[in-house]
This record gives structure tokens, C-alpha cells and sequence, in this order.
């Protein structure tokens, strides 16, 4: 969905017109350039490529220099794709943070915090085993039993268990909009994000109703 | 953080409330909506800390009522807040005067501040 990219500067909580304290994330969205337009003619399917936060040139492969040159700008560090943009935009033009203005709920998609490995408490909730006693040792955290005996004499496929816990994309819809202070290109959404402060995260305006 | 500074001052308001910090005793009047009814209350006691900074700063207040101790933490940019009054300054050694919470009796006293 149409959307810009954006990186998240903290948390903090401000109070609203009814006098309600709502917890808000602060995100940095843009300004973003069109860097390339893929067409269904040349690549198959339409979609704009937007590139977001400053890089020195220095530390920029030549590849990628050229390819900012063709839109006339500068080296970005974050390059994303998005479709289903109404206007037509041109290689080269700037999308700010206004781009939300009319918007009341938006989606947010960020790399979530890396957990290492985590066991199954941890990673999908699961309770461990309920008792300290009645005869339960050593057992306070484990996942219980994994499947059924001599049927299926296997462990099913897809079957949670400890592992890489975090560090994955993961998007939330519908954040509220708290408020647009576009001189500075911030953006401020009810409730957490995903990631660390600092982390790219990419915003989208959904069409559904 | 430079920015979030910007957050801060964009929502921050302007409130004349007195100077207080850990150990003083104040009376905080908050107004309370029941229904669509609003009305004020008063919150006398200690206050305990003062945490956080720009927009996020609160307080807690600590009170005896009966012989049970009830803590309540304002946020200090509260709209609620009406007013602050400060009772007694208290002289304490730390900002954070949670061993108040154990004491009760004579022992719970604070030494007034002599200017």
C-alpha cells in the first residue's frame, strides 16, 4: 500500500483533548524520494521505489550512486518499494510526511527486536507446567509433550518450539494518529512500534474500510 | 533525542505550579468528572519522588488514610491538576524518600525546613 519510510526516534505519552494520557510512538517519516518507477510494461507490475536518510557519497557503492543520480538526489541508506500509489509521481520528486495529512489509522511494518533463542514461554506463550510441586521438577518452563505416541510415531511438521526468537518484519494496523508536525517530518502513532529506536520502519496508509 | 525534544516542547504547557521536590507536604486539588458533573478534590500528604523530565515528569504523593497508607502519582502536566499547595517543606537527605513507606508512627515524621 501506498506509504513512506521512516525511522523510529521514541516513545512518550501526551495528553489529548479529553484529558486522556495516550502513549505514543515518535517516528521520523521523510522526506522520501522517487528513485525509480517500475511499470507493468518494463518490469511486470507497478510500484515506486522511494529512498529515505541521508548517506556520504564516500561510503556509497558507485552502482548505487548512479542509480540516486538518475533521480537526481543524493545517496539514501533505505530503499523500499511500495505499490498502489494513486498520483502519479515522477522520478526525482519528494513525498513528506503531508502525504498522512487526511489520514486517521495507519499501518506500521518494522524488523522487531532480536530475542536470540528464546524457549516456548518465551516465544509463543506457553505456560510451562503450572506447578512447582506435585512431582514437577526442573519443569516450570518446558513446552509438555510434542505429539502422540505409535500414531504418528512422528512429530508433526510446524510444531512450535524453542528457537530465534524476534528480528523479524512485523506489521501493525490500524495505529491511531496522534498528530503531524510536518516542519519536522515527524509522525506520532497510539501505541508502540516495532524495533529499537533508531530502526527503519516503513508507513503505509491502508485502503481498507 | 533531539527530537523527541521537539515532541516535548510542542506538547508542553505552561502550568504556575509551586516549587516542591521529595519530603515536602502538599495538597493537590484535582478535578474528578463524574458523569458529566466535575468537582475537585484535594490529595493532602508526602510527596515521595519526582521522576521523568519535560512532559513525562510525575509525582507521587504518599497520605495515611485511617492506618492505610494510599500513594497516588500525578503527572505533572496534568489537566486535572487545579491547584498545588505547599503545607510544609520538609528537610529529607535523598530524593527518593522511599523508606517512608515501612515507617509509620512518630517515626514516619519528616523534619520541617528551617529557611
Amino acid at each position: 500500500m501506498p506509504g513512506l519510510i521512516g525511522k523510529k526516534v521514541g516513545m512518550t505519552s501526551v495528553f489529548n483533548a479529553n484529558g486522556e494520557n495516550i502513549p505514543c510512538t515518535v517516528l521520523e517519516v521523510g522526506p522520501c524520494v522517487v528513485t525509480q518507477i517500475k511499470s507493468k510494461e518494463s518490469d511486470g507490475y507497478s510500484a515506486i521505489q522511494l529512498a529515505f536518510d541521508e548517506k556520504k557519497e564516500k561510503s556509497s557503492s558507485k552502482a548505487m550512486v548512479g542509480h540516486f543520480k538518475k533521480a537526481n538526489t543524493t545517496p539514501k541508506r533505505k530503499v523500499v518499494e511500495l505499490r498502489g500509489f494513486v498520483k502519479h509521481w515522477k522520478v526525482g520528486d519528494t513525498i513528506t510526511v503531508d502525504y498522512f495529512k487526511n489520514d486517521i489509522w495507519l499501518d506500521v511494518t518494522a524488523k522487531s527486536k532480536g530475542k536470540g533463542f528464546q524457549g516456548v514461554v518465551k516465544r509463543y506463550n506457553f505456560r510451562g507446567v503450572n506447578d512447582a510441586t506435585h512431582g514437577q521438577h526442573n519443569r516450570n518452563r518446558a513446552p509438555g509433550s510434542l505429539g502422540a505416541s505409535s500414531y504418528p510415531s512422528r512429530v508433526f511438521k510446524g510444531m512450535r518450539m524453542a528457537g530465534r526468537t524476534g528480528g523479524k518484519s512485523v506489521k501493525l494496523l490500524n495505529l491511531e494518529v496522534v498528530k503531524i508536525l510536518a516542519d519536522k517530518n515527524l509522525l506520532m502513532l497510539k501505541g508502540a512500534v516495532p524495533g529499537a529506536t533508531g530502526s527503519y520502519v516503513v508507513v503505509e496508509s491502508p485502503d481498507r474500510i | 533525542m533531539n527530537l523527541m525534544k521537539v515532541v516535548e516542547s510542542e506538547f508542553s504547557v505552561e502550568k504556575n505550579l509551586p516549587k516542591f521536590s521529595a519530603g515536602d507536604t502538599i495538597t493537590v486539588h484535582y478535578k474528578i468528572k463524574e458523569g458529566n458533573k466535575e468537582r475537585i478534590q484535594q490529595f493532602r500528604g508526602v510527596v515521595l519522588q519526582r521522576r521523568g523530565t519535560g512532559i513525562n515528569e510525575t509525582f507521587t504523593v504518599r497520605k495515611m488514610s485511617g492506618n492505610i497508607g494510599v500513594e497516588r502519582i500525578f503527572p505533572i502536566v496534568s489537566p486535572f491538576i487545579e491547584q498545588i499547595d505547599i503545607n510544609k517543606y520538609g528537610r529529607v537527605r535523598r530524593s527518593r524518600i522511599f523508606y517512608l513507606r515501612e515507617l509509620t508512627g512518630k517515626k514516619a515524621r519528616i523534619q520541617e525546613k528551617r529557611f
